[in-house]
């Protein structure tokens, strides 16, 4: 008798105990049902699920929650590629317009040899941190400081620190989520377009005799490749040479003129 | 049971701050580690864990009161208490995220990914099992379950603050990540053991 009831309270109990939670977690589930689209975790499979927030939403999550609901549209999420859109358009049964893919480039070719320094910066590795000790320690007040915040922050793994002291773009690992643009103190990344053949490689603002002393491949906005264009494709904008690329047709006479080589033709990787 | 003395105020004190600082559940009784160095690279992930617990203990501790004192002690099967203090946190766990994701979902969104994690957590369970051994009647195993979660809470607040700095600091590679996490840990709870020389 003894030894029956020690069998068969516990499992009395136990069972008692589960049958009540199951009762009841049975009928909260039912009270409190909350309807989840099945689309929006279709989509939110599609996405690349970094939640690198390059689409303005708080998650990939809630980005796809968004396009199912139609306040986003389908192309959305800056990191996914042209199947994507296309795979998530199925799934809401609508069409696709795709605009061009972009990734980051690096616009500062002061590596560490070229670009003077104006102290020994020994503090925390973060160019944000450098930039609040006497504003950084490079001379020029436009690039890159090469502390390799963007490298920390890329949620893609597709910035590398280079030898020369400044991040390294890998091109089929960049998403074009923008994460570097928003950390970087100095807005050195910039987003531009995959098909982008010329671009000036520089940020600086200087005026020329400034950048001729402290880099020595930076733009110094003297409008030699501007004079070059027959196009008429290069303005200078503030001690900076801009380059539409609408009307440049590559043929290159300024990348001949430039003293210093920022401004550069893009070879395809 | 055995009969205890009427508690006075000033014992109830004693109680918390036992809890909270002298015996923390994280860093002296080192319960709960899991989430102590798993959510505490961020502060607001690091709250949210710290709110989270709070609200899931203060109302399990009780619970599994409840359970052993009317269900495991009467039917004389107190050596399932294990199994069955998991089984109560875990559906409890359960229904709390059924029940606040209706309600009030921005809430379910900032701290629904913790509550799956809560629900085998030695920091809640250990609390609950304490609350028996110590043999405290109801309203003791209400605060003193309270005082545990804040002293989680407090010491994984502590604890993210620092770890938030560590990616500023020139760690050696070798001590990088989780081994410096460890370290720090141990030297937070050292600096807690101070708090002994508040119990006379």
């Amino acid at each position: 008798m003894e030894v029956l009831r020690a069998t068969i309270y516990p499992m009395l109990v136990m069972g008692g105990l589960a049958i009540f939670f199951a009762i009841g977690l049975g009928i909260a589930a039912k009270v409190f049902y909350v309807y989840v689209d099945p689309k929006v975790k279709e989509v939110e499979g599609l996405l690349p699920g970094a939640n690198c927030g390059g689409c303005g939403y708080a998650g990939c999550a809630d980005c796809a929650a968004a396009i199912v609901a139609g306040e986003a549209p389908v192309t959305a999420c800056v990191a996914s590629s042209e199947d994507v859109f296309v795979a998530i358009g199925e799934v809401l049964g609508k069409t696709v317009e795709v605009k061009e893919k972009e990734i980051a480039m690096i616009m500062c070719r002061g590596t560490a040899d070229k670009a003077k320094r104006k102290f020994q910066y020994m503090g925390i590795e973060d160019c944000r941190a450098a930039l609040l000790a006497g504003g950084g320690d490079k001379e020029c007040q436009y690039g890159c400081l090469g502390l390799g915040t963007c490298v920390k922050n890329c949620p893609f793994d597709a910035l590398s620190m280079g030898e020369d002291g400044l991040p390294k773009v890998d091109k089929d690992k960049c998403t074009g989520c923008g994460t570097c643009t928003r950390v970087c103190p100095r807005g050195i990344p910039k987003l531009v377009p995959v098909s982008l053949k010329i671009a000036v490689i520089c940020s600086s603002h200087d005026t020329p005799p400034v950048v001729k002393k402290i880099c020595e491949v930076g733009c110094q906005g003297c409008g030699l490749c501007k004079k070059a264009c027959p196009e008429k494709a290069i303005t200078i904008e503030n001690s900076l040479a801009v380059v539409d690329p609408s009307k440049c047709t590559l043929c290159g006479k300024c990348f001949e003129k430039c003293p210093t080589g920022a401004i550069q033709q893009i070879l395809p990787a | 049971m055995a009969v205890q003395e009427a508690w006075t105020f000033s014992d109830y004190i004693m109680l918390v701050v036992s809890a909270v600082l002298i015996n923390n559940i994280l860093l002296i009784r080192f319960l709960g580690n899991c989430p102590f160095l798993g959510v505490s690279k961020r502060m607001d992930t690091a709250i949210g864990m710290a709110v989270a617990v709070v609200f899931v203990l203060s109302c399990s501790g009780p619970l599994t009161w409840l359970v052993q004192r009317f269900l495991l002690e009467p039917f004389k099967v107190a050596y399932i208490q294990t199994l069955a203090f998991i089984l109560v946190i875990a559906c409890f766990v359960q229904l709390v995220e059924t029940v606040i994701k209706k309600v009030s979902p921005p809430l379910y969104r900032s701290l629904g990914i913790f509550l799956p994690l809560i629900t085998t957590n030695c920091a809640i369970f250990g609390a609950c099992i304490l609350n028996i051994r110590e043999k405290y009647d109801f309203l003791q195993s209400l605060i003193f379950s309270f005082a545990s979660a804040l002293g989680f809470g407090l010491a994984l607040v502590i604890f993210a603050g620092i770890r938030e700095r560590f990616p500023f600091a020139r760690i050696p590679k070798n001590f990088q990540d989780t081994s410096i996490g460890l370290i720090t840990a141990g030297l937070i709870g050292m600096s807690f053991f101070a708090f002994a020389g508040l119990a006379k």
